[in-house]
């Protein structure tokens, strides 16, 4: 973001974000929901923002909030030579728009998201599951999925082809709770 | 023949692979053809997925290390190398300047070791069976510097947050430079093989041409950002482990071909090596030996409170604070980027891996429109694809 103290606070009158971070010298902008769709029409086209690269698209579950999801856009700027990230908070039974339309690298990383949280983008051209099997059910990112999943794939000596079962576990799986008490 | 005008026509839709050797691993790519002109392809990725973001959720900050190495098999260290900065980035710890080269200079060999595969493969794909038999013995050398430096060929988990796993040993700065002597020579036999090849310059020149505007779009980093006229390096751009402190060039072209990324990647090399060649001088002058990721065996030794520590430190990991950083290094493929937000516990709350390949493998829908079926396989090996990164 390139910004002297006039375009900032120029910028600052137009552009909607809830808040504003730093982490280790990284920005990061919260917006909310209703904002959102303009806000990334105005940072990738705006001339103090141009960042014109969405490198990548990452879900993140806080499983006991409110807003229990949330979608982290990291933007790179060619021109000014620095990063942004923006993040938007979602609510379980609320959906997002795509932002396909602006950068075409969101195809894939959105349905990595709905693959693995089941966070819906709206006006997706094509969302489909990506990583998982085909006809996987569930959300493996969730922090309630659990490690181990649900079902597993092994080759059926006596029918000769392969078949899905529930998983079975000849020991549970064993979590250490590490974490010291004192 | 007199075709009946109302008569329709058919798309001929095939499958390519998985199992396709030229598919680089596991892609299954669904082809809409029209006579042998391609009108769609739709890549289906995910055979190779094995859940390793959830995975590293579940364990400590050093226990995850080794599943960088097995992301993208070809380039193990680069992606080690993202990981620990990012930690350290987390943890705030600084790293000094011996390791910091000791680093950057496995760093730079696993470059050539990936562009070695990078080449040789592609030659292949495009049915030059000879390069690839050279290259491989070249890779054989540089994989035995892992070796000797870590005790494993492929995955050593060498670079770790904090440091590295144990100093160089004596003779390997040698034997580098050694290798670095010959292999200016492997690089002239390969040019002279390939590079005014007329079978290879036709099958490579025009081919996959991605405009620059399509590159931004698509989100692309590395030689194939570089290929289409964009000068984007990390290493120079947004600099890091002191990477600005080394003097090289940063290879760029402008058709944003097939072939023109070819060339880049030999560059490239070529650039390593002039890396490779500072550091081993710089290091041979430093006579500082340290062994700042291993723990002060004397109070180890000696004193049971510290023993206690150790083992608190090993078993429990250590504890990072509340952050989160993205932090992306150049690797071989390009940008590599890591999503990592801690939570004041030993494990990371969420580790999010950035692929190149992920992004330059969407592409190819675009990329392959109105090429031959034969034209997929040199845009597959171009894009450099590896299965591991991809699929995570």
């Amino acid at each position: 973001m390139y910004m002297n103290k006039k375009h900032y606070i120029k910028i600052l009158k137009i552009f909607p974000f809830s808040y504003y971070q730093l982490f280790y010298n990284e920005k990061v902008i919260v917006i909310s929901l209703k904002f959102f769709d303009l806000s990334m029409y105005i940072l990738k086209n705006n001339i103090f923002f141009n960042y014109k690269i969405l490198s990548c698209i990452s879900g993140i579950d806080y499983y006991s909030k409110k807003y229990r999801f949330c979608v982290s856009y990291d933007l790179l700027s060619l021109v000014y030579n620095n990063r942004i990230r923006v993040k938007v908070f979602l609510s379980e039974t609320s959906s997002i728009l795509s932002i396909t339309n602006y950068y075409s690298s969101a195809n894939w990383w959105e349905r990595e998201v709905w693959d693995m949280f089941g966070i819906f983008f709206k006006n997706h051209p094509d969302l489909r599951r990506i990583l998982t099997d085909y006809g996987f059910e569930g959300y493996p990112l969730r922090k309630d999925f659990p490690i181990s999943g649900y079902i597993e794939v092994k080759y059926d000596l006596k029918s000769k082809r392969i078949i899905i079962e529930p998983l079975e576990l000849k020991q549970e799986f064993r979590h250490f709770i590490i974490d010291s008490q004192w | 023949m007199l075709l009946n005008k109302n008569k329709k026509f058919k798309n001929f839709t095939i499958n390519f692979g998985p199992q396709h050797p030229a598919a680089h691993g596991v892609l299954r790519l669904i082809l809409e053809l029209n006579g042998e002109v391609i009108i769609r392809a739709d890549p289906h990725i995910g055979l190779l997925h094995r859940g390793t973001e959830k995975l590293i959720e579940n364990k400590t900050y050093i226990q995850a290390l080794p599943y960088f190495d097995r992301l993208d098999y070809v380039s193990m260290m680069a992606q080690e190398h993202a990981y620990s900065l990012a930690v350290e980035k987390l943890a705030q710890l600084k790293v000094n300047f011996r390791i910091q080269l000791i680093r950057v200079l496995f760093c730079e060999l696993t470059r050539i070791l990936n562009h070695l595969l990078a080449i040789g493969c592609h030659a292949m794909d495009v049915g030059a069976m000879t390069p690839f038999l050279w290259l491989f013995e070249e890779r054989e050398k540089l994989m035995e510097f892992y070796e000797r430096v870590s005790g494993a060929r492929m995955h050593s988990v060498f670079i770790r947050p904090g440091g590295i796993s144990s100093d160089i040993p004596l003779g390997l700065l040698d034997d580098i430079f050694s290798f670095k002597e010959q292999f200016l020579y492997r690089l002239l036999e390969l040019e002279e093989m390939l590079t005014y090849n007329r079978i290879w310059r036709e099958r490579l020149i025009n081919i996959g041409i991605v405009t620059h505007k399509q590159a931004k779009d698509f989100g692309f980093s590395g030689v194939m950002l570089r290929s289409t006229g964009i000068n984007w390096d990390l290493r120079k751009n947004l600099p890091y482990e002191g990477y600005n402190k080394l003097d090289f060039l940063v290879p760029i072209s402008y058709n944003g071909d097939c072939y023109d990324r070819y060339l880049l990647r030999i560059e490239e090399m070529r650039q390593s090596l002039i890396i490779i060649t500072s550091i081993l001088f710089t290091l041979e002058n430093l006579n500082t030996y340290s062994f700042n990721s291993q723990p002060n065996t004397f109070n180890f030794k000696n004193n049971m409170e510290s023993v206690i520590h150790h083992f608190k430190n090993f078993t429990e990991g250590l504890k990072i604070p509340f952050g989160e950083t993205y932090t992306a290094t150049e690797a071989p493929k390009g940008e590599f980027g890591l999503y990592l937000i801690s939570d004041n516990t030993s494990k990371p709350y969420r580790c999010k891996i950035k692929a190149p390949g992920f992004n330059h493998l969407q592409s190819l829908n675009t990329m392959c429109q109105g090429h031959m079926v034969a034209d997929v396989v040199t845009i597959i090996g171009t894009q450099d694809i590896v299965f591991g990164e991809v699929d995570r």
